[in-house]
């Protein structure tokens, strides 16, 4: 880290730095555009991965924590941009950097109202176009009469603002279409059966082939970060499971372990073996689901029941430890909830069984059918570098060829010690992400066949005061979700809540990256691409 | 084996001999007659058909599927449809009213004709066309009119796209299923649909018509799910892509017409291949076994044919439950690249078959 910090300080003169787990790095808002372009492109250095864009109201000022990761040299920073504006909020924007960092913006300018100069599209991405202020700004009103519950239809608009900086260094809003004139556009959802969940895309189209997709979200926004600037820690836990819902125990684990290292909670061995067994277990869980909905998704409907068989094996397991069978709020801040139920070892074991066999299975059914191949083969290509530049991560991001596991790359909890690979392929096409996911069903079954004979003795959870206060200080952990890289950042002021918590969902990247990997396909190939790309609503809009 | 000629004869007798009626009178009500039994069967059959999908289905999929309507579940597609037939029919705005509500019948009018041509057994035929199996694919052919109006007066996009699938689907694979019925009329050198069955009385045409009859049995087949928009072509109502295709806007029993429209056409293709391949009604005989055939002229012929045919859609719901769904240039492709010069090619080996006299 001081090599990093020594690199960056030779590069950027005015820039200051505070230490951390992650190294931060504060640059003034008037040179960012010019280091962020160094900082992605200079060769030391290669911050191609842009993680998330965390919006920050500090009461006196406003700005955005950017979390990067260099894929190469697999080190991380965090770059603090700030403004003193209050009134009119503007920073520019890195839209041009990395692909991703444009809804990133949006999100911000939703709740920050922050405005991105440079971002061709700074529209609302969760909220209402008629939304009357900020919400996750510290002075926000949060009383009914602001923003009343609407009974007219939702407006939209085919337009669009980008604010751009003239020479003189004033900055001009101008209106753009979302649009050409003479598109013609369907609406594909919120409901609607393949965008598994309440998306909606609007779609322009020519004949059958695609010519530009705009993303709507927000249809299930709960506003979680918000709701959990106002509970306790053991509070904010739950809801872990109501956003990635078919696979509910990384994100838990991810939340934990922030908290567990803001408080210096040491968690029992037992506890971390139970942890990872619980996340592999819905690893094939879900991506079980996956298989299964994606194949109906693309007009196999008998797969999907196949699949169900063994999630509801792995499902029946989780009821009998955690009690419930979706949202399991398991994790628990210094351990797990309760103990391993008596009969765990032998389900999982009967379950390890007949794992081989289905999958064996699902292949000889689906996998090599030439239909099957015909759809996915080829449709839905994504590069190595847009999967970077879109923040792809996950079995998406691994089928294109970029080794994103963060159980390798960072390995938290217990992963260091476990035997297992990481599923790479190079084709990067709706096959390949289908079958990285076959694979890491084996692999996960790997994991757990390790761990099952050796679940040490011991407490399941570490001694955690009943009021649990955090120090000063912010963090930033990811771990390996079931759809990507999922990750949490904690800013705390001292109190028994968190002053700031936001969570970085793999599903919001992927759903924006459909409209790049759709363009000139055919519509049938956005169900096939969407499918493939697997994204849950619930978890891009929180 | 019974001819149900006498007993045709004997109602057309009856009529006019015993109860002293006019010709015209007596046809009239042979006619509405014969209608009503024909509604009387093709409804009974689509709902039957519904119940043996979903009996079907349930099976590839590990499930159990209707059981709790009556025994094994078959009253259950009787339930929904009496619920179909009080529901309400929402009328929308925006819309062609007059196509909108012509659609559904134009539909079930194209089955309905097609379906009463059908041989159903020894001398139970509605009319002894010369050429009953041109006239079969005439009349099919009206139902792709049907599915347009549909899809372009529900003013809809996704209605819209699936009629315009449909209608390329339709009448492309048209070509494949009209030339494999080609093939097998030049081999019978007759349209007449009870000469084509009676043709077959040695040995039916799928083993005397040697390679060509295969060949021209397994496009037809392929082509004929297609005609009838079922899975793995099921793209004109793809409902993880377009919701429900051209029906998306249809409630009540106007969308009833269009999924007992579907149920039967499933049953009118397995029929014809079963009259074409399989010898329509007649039994199954070996030339040389006559105990063998004599057995088997026991079966009534009516069991026969409604048999086979079952048989035959067997096979196209297991299509339906297996593979996934193509996508519409692949469709296309398979169409025009693939069957229809393999028919042509077809079409000429068959002539060579004839002429050289290769066949048994």
């Amino acid at each position: 880290m001081a090599e990093l910090k020594d690199t960056i300080a030779r590069i950027f003169p005015e820039a200051t730095f505070e230490d951390g787990h992650i190294l931060t790095v504060c640059i003034p808002d008037e040179k960012w555009h010019e280091y962020a372009k160094i900082l992605r492109d200079n060769t030391d250095l290669g911050f191609d991965f842009l993680v998330t864009i965390v919006g920050m109201d500090w009461k006196d000022r406003l700005g955005c924590v950017y979390y990067l990761t260099s894929t190469k040299n697999n080190s991380h920073l965090s770059v603090k941009v700030t403004t003193d504006n209050l009134e009119n909020p503007m920073i520019h924007s890195v839209a041009d950097l990395w692909h991703i960092a444009g809804i990133f913006e949006r999100e911000v300018y939703d709740f920050f109202g922050i405005v991105f100069i440079g971002n061709p599209d700074m529209r609302r991405l969760f909220l209402d176009i008629d939304w009357k202020g900020f919400p996750l700004r510290k002075n926000y009103d949060e009383s009914e009469d602001n923003n009343p519950v609407s009974t007219e239809n939702e407006r939209q608009s085919d337009y669009t603002d980008t604010y751009v900086e003239l020479p003189d260094g004033s900055v001009e809003k101008r209106q753009t279409r979302v649009f050409e004139k003479d598109d013609f556009v369907v609406n594909i959802g919120p409901q609607h059966p393949a965008t598994h969940g309440v998306l909606r895309f609007r779609t322009a189209v020519d004949g059958e082939t695609i010519k530009k997709i705009d993303v709507y979200m927000g249809y299930i926004h709960r506003g979680i970060e918000k709701i959990c600037e106002k509970l306790t820690y053991p509070q904010t836990l739950h809801f872990m499971d109501r956003m990635d819902y078919f696979s509910g125990h990384p994100y838990h684990h991810c939340l934990c372990m922030t908290i567990e290292e803001a408080a210096g909670i040491e968690v029992p061995r037992r506890a971390q073996v139970i942890r990872v067994l619980m996340d592999e277990l819905s690893r094939i869980a879900s991506h079980c689901l996956f298989i299964g909905t994606f194949c109906m998704d693309l007009g196999a409907t008998t797969m999907l029941f196949y699949t169900l068989r063994v999630r509801e094996q792995i499902l029946d397991i989780m009821e009998k430890t955690c009690g419930a069978r979706m949202t399991f709020n398991y994790g628990c801040i210094g351990g797990v909830m309760q103990d391993l139920a008596p009969d765990f070892v032998a389900d999982v074991k009967a379950l390890l069984e007949v794992l081989p066999k289905n999958i064996k299975e699902y292949n000889k059914l689906f996998t090599g059918n030439v239909i099957t191949k015909n759809r996915m083969e080829g449709v839905g290509y994504l590069s190595k570098e847009d999967a970077i530049s879109w923040s792809v991560t996950g079995p998406s991001g691994r089928a294109s060829g970029w080794a994103c596991d963060v159980r390798k790359t960072d390995p938290y909890s217990i992963y260091a010690e476990l035997d297992f690979d990481q599923v790479v392929k190079t084709e990067g096409d709706s096959m390949a992400r289908f079958k990285v996911r076959m694979e890491e069903m084996e692999q996960s079954a790997r994991i757990i066949a390790q761990l099952i004979d050796i679940i040490p003795e011991g407490d399941i959870c570490a001694k955690v005061p009943k009021v649990l206060k955090l120090p000063v200080g912010h963090w930033f952990r990811t771990v390996e979700g079931c759809r990507g890289t999922f990750g949490v950042y904690l800013e705390s002021d001292g109190s028994t809540s968190p002053y700031r918590l936001k969570l970085v969902p793999p599903s919001l990247t992927a759903a924006a990256a459909v409209d790049h990997i759709t363009r000139g396909n055919k519509i049938a190939d956005l169900i096939t691409i969407g499918g493939s790309l697997d994204y849950i609503v619930p978890d891009m809009d929180r | 084996m019974f001819d149900f000629s006498l007993l045709t004869e004997w109602i057309g007798n009856f009529l006019q001999e015993t109860l002293g009626l006019p010709a015209w009178l007596a046809t009239t009500v042979e006619c509405v007659g014969v209608g009503l039994a024909l509604l009387l069967v093709y409804s009974l059959l689509a709902l039957f058909y519904i119940w043996y999908e979903r009996k079907l289905c349930a099976a590839f999929q590990c499930r159990l599927g209707p059981d709790r309507v009556g025994p094994w579940g078959l009253l259950q597609s009787f339930a929904d449809m009496f619920k179909m037939l009080i529901k309400e029919l929402i009328s929308l705005n925006h819309i062609d009213k007059f196509l909108f509500a012509l659609a559904p019948y134009l539909v079930i009018l194209a089955s309905m004709l097609a379906f009463a041509v059908l041989p159903w057994g020894k001398g139970l035929q509605v009319i002894n066309f010369n050429i009953g199996i041109f006239f079969l694919i005439a009349v099919s052919s009206i139902g792709v009119l049907g599915i347009l109006l549909a899809g372009w007066s529900s003013n809809n996009k996704f209605t819209l796209i699936g009629a315009m699938r449909s209608g390329a689907q339709m009448v492309s694979y048209e070509l494949s299923i009209g030339l494999s019925v080609l093939t097998m009329v030049a081999f019978a050198g007759t349209m007449n649909i009870v000469e084509l069955v009676e043709a077959q009385n040695n040995l039916w045409f799928i083993f005397s018509g040697h390679i060509p009859a295969i060949i021209a049995f397994i496009i037809y087949l392929i082509a004929g799910t297609a005609e009838t928009n079922r899975g793995p072509f099921d793209l004109p109502e793809a409902e993880s892509e377009l919701t429900a295709g051209y029906h998306t806007e249809y409630s009540g029993i106007h969308f009833g017409f269009f999924y007992l429209a579907e149920y039967l056409n499933l049953f009118i293709v397995s029929g014809v291949a079963a009259l074409l391949f399989f010898g329509g009604w007649m039994p199954l005989h070996i030339p040389g076994w006559d105990g063998f055939n004599e057995i088997m002229d026991y079966i009534p012929s009516v069991l026969w044919f409604i048999g086979k045919a079952i048989a035959l859609s067997f096979i196209i719901i297991w299509f339906k439950w297996t593979f996934p769904r193509l996508r519409i240039d692949q469709l296309l492709t398979l169409e025009w690249k693939y069957l229809l010069p393999i028919n042509l090619f077809n079409l000429v080996l068959m002539v060579l078959v004839i002429v050289y006299n290769f066949h048994f």
